[in-house]
């Protein structure tokens, strides 16, 4: 009863944000209800019981995400989204309307949450529920699904992040142009 | 921001507890939430503190940009080279158990060594786009 309290405020929450983001104008606002609506999607991963994703969403949604928009703010030198001129919204509410209504549509079939009887669980779950201790030793099923049972998408997602360093390396890193004055003495040590 | 006291005062009593927690969450990462990524997280986030209340170049002082991109690869080599590792000693590709004596010592020595190495890529990964970031904003 009071999980069905907390999800239905912490979604309530969660749609104002979106609103306040998709109507404000000020950049340096929007990332910080970005902050706001990473820790209530973290929140509600709490009430779950999905505290890796939770602390994950916490501290890659709201830490270091809303750091890197802020430096990216910093780099566009404005803090106010323009408006295009002559903007006319009904074209995209109108996708936005249909494809909201296909999907919640679509959740009428999947199964409750929680459902044991869920294809999802019927699967390799029970294998990793009932076996992980006995073959891994690592209490934490999360832990020993992520990184032994599905040892290989784990190493692919490591490249993924590393791929992702790499190429903001090559896009922005590195030397900068000549053409930018006032940068006096600082290529030599940065090359 | 260099010259404001009390964001350097607290800042410099929160930065080692944060590191001692990303520490703690990777090892921990076996019974409690928490991982390798998690742990990279908080500790680019430790030093992206750091970088934002002392400065950058302090920062690039502290860790330099060179030693990242080798620790942006090392965490991969490592996860891979666990890999490479079971292959010779006769296992599958990943296949942890015949790293130890035992099934068990072996997919905990795996999984310890795999977890360490997606926690370096990550910290070293948030570190370099941070850094990046930073730096192209200088004036």
């Amino acid at each position: 009863m009071i999980d069905v309290f907390i999800n239905i405020t912490l979604l309530a929450f969660l749609a104002i944000t979106a609103v306040a983001i998709v109507r404000m104008t000020n950049l340096f606002a929007i990332i910080m209800l970005f902050g706001i609506f990473s820790f209530l999607s973290a929140s509600l991963f709490v009430v779950m019981d999905a505290v890796d994703v939770a602390f994950t969403e916490a501290a890659v949604g709201a830490g270091i995400s809303t750091v890197l928009m802020i430096a990216t703010m910093v780099l566009i030198k404005t803090q106010d989204e323009k408006r295009p001129a002559g903007h006319k919204p009904w074209l995209p509410l109108a996708v936005v309307i249909v494809t909201g209504a296909a999907l919640i549509y679509g959740t009428l079939d999947i199964p409750a949450f929680g459902d044991a009887n869920a294809p999802a669980q019927k699967h390799v779950a029970p294998h990793y529920l009932e076996k992980s201790i006995a073959e891994t030793g690592v209490p934490n099923v999360v832990t020993s699904v992520l990184a032994s049972y599905r040892g290989f998408d784990t190493l692919g997602e490591v490249f993924v992040v590393f791929t992702a360093g790499i190429a903001v390396l090559i896009l922005i890193g590195g030397r900068r142009p000549k053409s930018i004055p006032n940068n006096k003495g600082r290529d030599e040590n940065d090359a | 921001m260099t010259h404001n006291l009390i964001l350097r005062v607290v800042s410099k009593a929160l930065i080692p507890p944060i590191i001692i927690f990303a520490l703690y969450v990777q090892f921990h990462g076996d019974f409690g939430p928490g991982g390798g990524f998690q742990a990279g997280v908080i500790l680019s986030a430790a030093l992206i503190l750091y970088a934002l209340v002392f400065g950058l170049d302090a920062a690039e002082q502290a860790i330099p940009p060179t030693v990242l991109r080798i620790l942006a690869s090392l965490g991969v080599l490592i996860y891979a080279g666990v890999g490479i590792v079971t292959l010779f000693l006769g296992g599958n590709y990943l296949e942890y158990s015949v790293l130890g004596s035992t099934q068990v010592a072996g997919q905990h020595l795996g999984i310890l060594l795999v977890e360490l190495g997606v926690g370096i890529t990550v910290f070293a990964v948030m570190l370099i786009i941070f850094f990046t970031f930073a730096d192209r904003g200088r004036p």
